[in-house]
């Protein structure tokens, strides 16, 4: 080691101008919540079940986003459309229950890759924390569907 | 003992306690802040404006917290360890001059609750008995890595305190008194006789070898391998919580002010300043400005404790050992004689 390396006094000083220099440079900080990080185009959030541009579901209960779910997250049971529900559901059959467990999934978007009629799609916001281990199985009420005709 | 001599004590006593305590509290905000600012962040800003009520949140925690004795420790020895180091680290402050006297009315208040002719010997004792605090702590809490990290705290503090004295002893030499007071007067004004009268400059390696010991002594970074938080969990505090914890960070921080405080009067002129004596300014505006000026060099040594704390990694044990041990107590005896041959020389001169 040469002798400045051995009395460590002239690194010591190197670094300390580093860090002072760093005090006064910008700050990385994103103050959540008034400021929000900005996403990437391929976001994976929360998913919601599309409707068409008559405000009817698109999915048909085919159940392909259940077979794709590697955490295996997604259940439903499917229902035969009746007479004067032409305008609630696309197609003959529909989703009558439809549940995705939030603490299997791990949003990877393999289920809005493997669906058939472009109903299921993750463009959400960050999953919420909540108290309950019952309260994140979310059903077609909640955060599951477009509330209202797009 | 005059009764307003007794009210002048206790009160003296009183807001120099208060202070210190504030200062130590807000000493854990200005850390996480300057530590934030470092590492390019920004340290706690939600407790108030920048984060200023912080400190009333994290005492507020501390109170509240469970209090955990572990079944297996020495109930006794748990509790008086924090309450030691909290002990010795407050006590500290008591022979520290503030400023000049002021004069009010006709009575005469002196800035220092004890004025005693053997100041740095009493502080050094202090520092001598802190190391108990960590040592009890330790073993108290009847865990092995606790106990690690008391033994490695307590033969660093007795490492770096020798070598420590012997930087003082230098400095005695040149000033001639233990007072603390006498070593401030001593440094008065800025220029005298043709140089500089602060002592860093005629003791700079002094300076720095009180420096590197006064880091050893307050478990500081690059120091802190005692509460090393990553390899023992957290040293000689693992098994604490609640306030006995609060205590034992509060003498953290009770410790590094008053170290900054002795090294602001012995070094850097304590509460003189430039000018002091040429702006005609009257006595006791005088007195206050000093006081200012010493909490400003105060805070700029404790800055430099946390500038220094997010710069340098830690030592290992071997090479704390080696610095105290093969390098400071050479040096500082080197200093001792440089110093002796060059005050002969003076003389003769």
């Amino acid at each position: 080691m040469t002798f400045g390396e051995k009395i460590y006094l002239p690194s010591i000083a190197k670094g300390l101008a580093i860090t002072f220099k760093h005090i006064f440079k910008k700050r990385e900080t994103i103050f959540y919540p008034e400021q929000e990080r900005p996403i990437s185009e391929n976001w994976r959030g929360l998913h919601s079940l599309k409707r068409d541009e008559q405000g009817r579901e698109r999915c048909t209960a085919c159940g392909l986003c259940a077979l794709a779910c590697p955490a295996e997250a997604i259940t439903m049971t499917a229902a035969e459309r009746k007479k004067g529900e032409e305008g609630l559901y696309r197609e003959e059959k529909y989703a009558a229950v439809y549940e995705i467990n939030m603490l299997r999934c791990i949003f990877c978007g393999l289920c809005e890759e493997a669906c058939p009629k472009e109903a299921i799609y993750l463009d959400g916001p960050f999953l919420e924390a909540d108290y309950l281990r019952k309260d994140f199985i979310f059903g077609k009420d909640k955060l599951v569907e477009e509330p209202l005709k797009s | 003992m005059e009764l307003a001599f007794v009210i002048e004590k206790v009160v003296l006593v009183t807001v120099i306690f208060l202070i210190t305590l504030g200062i130590a509290a807000y000493s854990t905000l200005a850390e996480r802040k300057i530590a934030g600012y470092i590492q390019g962040r920004v340290g706690p800003h939600r407790a108030g404006p920048f984060g200023m009520f912080q400190p009333l949140a994290d005492g507020g925690k501390m109170f509240f917290k469970e209090e955990i004795i572990p079944a297996e420790s020495n109930p006794w020895l748990f509790i008086a360890g924090p309450c030691l180091a909290l002990l010795t680290a407050s006590i500290g402050s008591a022979v520290i001059p503030w400023g000049q006297d002021l004069v009010i009315g006709d009575r005469v208040i002196q800035l220092q609750v004890a004025d005693i002719n053997v100041g740095i010997l009493y502080i050094f004792g202090i520092v001598s008995l802190g190391v108990y605090g960590i040592m009890i702590g330790g073993w108290a809490s009847n865990n092995k890595y606790s106990l690690m990290g008391a033994i490695r705290a307590a033969s660093q503090n007795i490492s770096y305190e020798i070598a420590m004295g012997l930087s003082l002893i230098a400095l005695l030499m040149v000033t001639q008194t233990l007072s603390l007071r006498g070593i401030a007067e001593q440094q008065a004004g800025f220029w005298q006789n043709g140089w500089f009268s602060w002592n860093v400059f005629c003791q700079p390696l002094g300076f720095l070898i009180f420096l590197v010991c006064s880091f050893a002594e307050c478990n500081r970074t690059p120091f802190d391998l005692p509460e090393s938080e990553n390899e023992l969990v957290a040293g000689y505090h693992t098994e604490y919580s609640g306030f006995k914890l609060g205590a034992f960070l509060f003498s953290e921080y009770i410790n590094m002010f008053v170290s900054s405080a002795v090294m602001s009067t012995l070094y850097f002129g304590g509460y003189n300043f430039p000018f002091m004596n040429d702006l005609g300014l009257s006595d006791n505006v005088v007195t206050l400005l000093g006081v200012v000026f010493l909490f400003a060099k105060i805070f700029f040594f404790i800055f430099f404790f946390m500038w220094i704390r997010w710069t340098i990694p830690r030592f290992r044990y071997d090479q704390l050992m080696n610095l105290g041990w093969k390098v400071l107590i050479p040096l500082s005896i080197a200093n001792i004689v440089l110093t002796g041959i060059w005050i002969t020389v003076k003389d003769l001169m």
